[in-house]
């Protein structure tokens, strides 16, 4: 599956448009011949008179193909309703997949595959910041353009990617402030798998509390990824008694580490101590399993459980096209928004031109992507909500706490470094 | 570092940080067992062994949504039979593999390394392709989850207790079987010298054959204990394995108690500095440690005499 070209079917289409064109994005009706091909490319894409061809990069082999296949199935499904709608300025977007294959000098050289010999005016990949550091060279050289889904450490502005994900601070803040006002936490310890990431988060997290908030740490620790013994951390943390565990730890060690939690006495559900995680989705509670899970908090900007009509439609819409078992985790839906992010820019530019698609897009806003309002920031970051939900035993999470305004992305937090 | 604690408060996290090292004990003699055979006995370097232990967790996945659809008693006893079932189904593919694979290579000993990497790759696909990329969540009956309370403050983990209890049984089981059934005796005789064992009629295929399907199935136990402490994905055996191959190397290849003693060293030494430091720290020392113990005796902490 390494070059797989993608024509939407016809069947397909009819449902996406009766199930969502109206219901969702109010179809434009662009017709193409308004918008010849001549002027809305003016550098050599892959765009002709019927159709705009742009890339997936993600991995679907390897370790990292756990995480990263709910990210390819939204951005299908985005592009399904968008060409049900009548496409990009009256194209049909077609897509050529290619497979990072969870190793990060393979993402960078389908990077250039993509760019230098497809020609494609925008790629929607990568998930791990490491796949990410690994194309951003080849996308500032190339004029690239890339919609990054996954929430990350920051630290980062490319003219060339747009994150559609949050930055640390928005998911971290939030949350930490939340604990502490609703549950009136005093202590907290940090874990995390040891790579920059957690260790990143875990840094910022520990300036709020200490420096923001005045509470105290009163551990930190980091194991490295794919541990599957938590027995010591825990007991260290029995011994401690902190108010809160912040859990970022990620991969499998995740099921490891719950279910020894929970062996050891520990159950999220008593709140004693609290549980709040920036690393488990509805996506990963699949593999840990609800019911070692149950009680315990998590912070970020999506839930499949909001409830709003958008979100409604796009979870039917995505189990119609992938599976009733389906479920949706945060990147997942920021991966749904790349596609439709990129439309929007093409549309308000006139063109597919990366220069003009990246100058039109900060200030450009969508009011009805599944998890609300969004809004694009000079800084190529969204302005979005944070949430906290609580884990249920069914493997969703119920939204217990909302912020009342979008948060700024803040990707070089001062006072946080 | 513990100023602030109570003496009963210190004893209590004692008490439990040691049984937290027994339990890492099982885990690594669980893992190891499965290669020792095969490494150890064969010679035979196993890359897929992660692989193997997988296969019997994913069959123990299956068990549990075979029993799932039954009375909720059942559901409380599927454990053992998933684990016989594990045992089986890992076995038969060992075997298969071994007639398929292997035997074309035990005069290149290293080639074996490449082969069952590649064999690694296959199985995590076909995983993929079967299971599903993400990991599955395996249900355990209410029973073996939560923990025991011994005393106000000292709580060991069920599960826990089980993984030790299932390593015990399969060490005695295997060191039964190693050193009072002939097959076990013909094993022995085989790595000794196969020549002469050939010629005094064992069938050395046969035996080869079956040690590789024990050890293939002994390590589909161990994935089948895993599932109540830790993940069931395609690529959850890449967890294991290095480790896997620490213990059995460490200990001395072709011994079964160097196997023992070497994951009782590694854990010990692995869960009593993490517990005086970070996690990452205490794999780092762990592993220099191990290095440099190998450095003044290649040959492991036990080692078999025999004439070349």
């Amino acid at each position: 599956m390494t070059d797989e070209t993608f024509r939407p079917s016809r069947r397909a289409m009819m449902f996406g448009g009766a199930a969502l064109g109206a219901a969702l994005f109010m179809p434009k009706n662009l017709r193409a011949q308004d918008f010849p091909t001549a002027k809305v490319n003016t550098t050599g894409l892959n765009v002709t008179d019927k159709d705009v061809t742009v890339g997936i990069l993600h991995s679907v082999t390897g370790t990292m193909a756990i995480s990263e296949i709910g990210s390819v199935q939204a951005e299908k499904l985005a592009i399904e309703q968008i060409n049900a709608q009548g496409g990009v300025l009256g194209r049909q977007i077609r897509f050529i997949q290619e497979d990072g294959a969870s190793d990060w000098p393979t993402f960078a050289e389908k990077a250039r595959k993509l760019l230098v010999n497809d020609k494609v005016p925008a790629v929607m990949g990568c998930w791990t910041s490491a796949s990410r550091k690994a194309v951003l060279p080849v996308f500032e050289q190339n004029n690239g353009l890339l919609y990054y889904p996954t929430f990350y450490e920051g630290l980062e502005e490319s003219p060339n990617v747009f994150y559609t994900g949050q930055e640390a601070t928005q998911q971290i803040i939030a949350g930490l402030d939340w604990v502490t006002k609703a549950k009136g936490a005093k202590t907290f310890y940090l874990l995390g798998s040891d790579y920059i990431w957690p260790r990143t988060s875990n840094k910022i997290a520990r300036k709020h509390i200490e420096d923001k908030l005045g509470l105290k740490v009163v551990g930190e620790e980091y194991y490295p990824l794919g541990h599957t013994q938590f027995n010591s951390v825990i007991n260290k943390i029995k011994l401690r008694k902190p108010d809160v565990i912040y859990a970022v730890v990620v991969g499998g060690s995740n099921v490891s580490f719950y279910k020894q939690l929970i062996a050891a006495g520990i159950d999220p559900s008593r709140e004693k101590p609290i549980i709040l995680t920036i690393s488990v989705t509805e996506d990963e509670i699949r593999g840990i399993g609800g019911e070692n899970i149950k009680g315990a908090y998590a912070c970020m900007k999506y839930f499949q459980s909001i409830d709003n009509p958008a979100n409604k439609d796009f979870v039917a819409a995505f189990r119609k096209m992938w599976g009733q078992d389906m479920v949706i985790g945060d990147v997942t839906q920021a991966a749904y928004l790349g596609p439709w992010l990129w439309k929007m820019a093409v549309e308000k530019a006139g063109s597919f031109d990366v220069d003009k698609v990246r100058a039109v897009s900060p200030g450009l806003e969508m009011t009805n992507a599944p998890e609300g309002v969004i809004k694009v920031h000079k800084n190529h970051h969204l302005w979005s909500k944070t949430r906290v939900g609580k884990a249920l035993e069914n493997g969703q999470y119920e939204v217990v706490f909302e912020t009342k305004d979008l948060i700024e992305p803040n990707p070089f937090p001062a006072g946080y470094q | 570092m513990f100023g602030e604690y109570s003496l009963s408060e210190l004893a209590s996290i004692f008490a439990m940080q040691g049984f937290s090292g027994l339990i890492l004990f099982s885990v690594f003699v669980l893992m190891a067992l499965g290669l020792a055979i095969i490494y150890g006995q064969m010679g035979v370097i196993n890359m897929a062994h992660g692989e193997f232990m997988i296969l019997g967790a994913y069959v123990t996945y299956l068990v549990s949504r075979a029993f799932g659809e039954l009375p909720h008693a059942l559901f409380n006893v599927y454990f053992p039979v998933a684990m016989v079932a594990a045992f089986l189904v890992a076995g038969a593919l060992g075997a298969f593999v071994e007639w398929a694979l292997i035997r074309r290579l035990y005069r290149r000993p290293l080639d074996t390394l490449l082969a069952t990497w590649g064999l690694s790759l296959i199985l995590q696909q076909l995983y993929r392709t079967i299971f599903g990329a993400r990991e599955v969540g395996v249900t355990m009956p209410e029973w073996m989850m939560g923990s025991l309370k011994l005393s106000d403050t000292i709580e060991v983990p069920i599960n826990g207790i089980l993984v030790m209890g299932i390593a015990v049984a399969i060490s005695i089981a295997v060191g039964v079987m190693m050193h009072r059934s002939s097959w076990g005796r013909q094993v022995r005789a085989v790595v000794q010298n196969r020549t002469m064992a050939g010629a005094v009629g064992i069938d050395t295929e046969r035996t080869d054959r079956l040690t590789f399907a024990v050890g293939c199935g002994i390590a589909g136990v161990a994935g089948s204990a895993f599932t109540m402490i830790g993940s069931t994905g395609p690529s959850s055996g890449q967890l294991y394995i290095v480790d896997t191959f620490l213990v059995v190397v460490f200990g001395g290849a072709a011994s079964l108690l160097g196997t023992i003693a070497s994951a009782f060293t590694i854990s010990q030494a692995q869960s009593i500095l993490e517990f005086f430091l970070s996690g990452s720290m205490a794999k780092v020392l762990t592993l220099l440690t191990v290095v440099g113990i190998l450095m003044l005796r290649p040959q492991g902490l036990f080692a078999l005499k025999l004439r070349k």
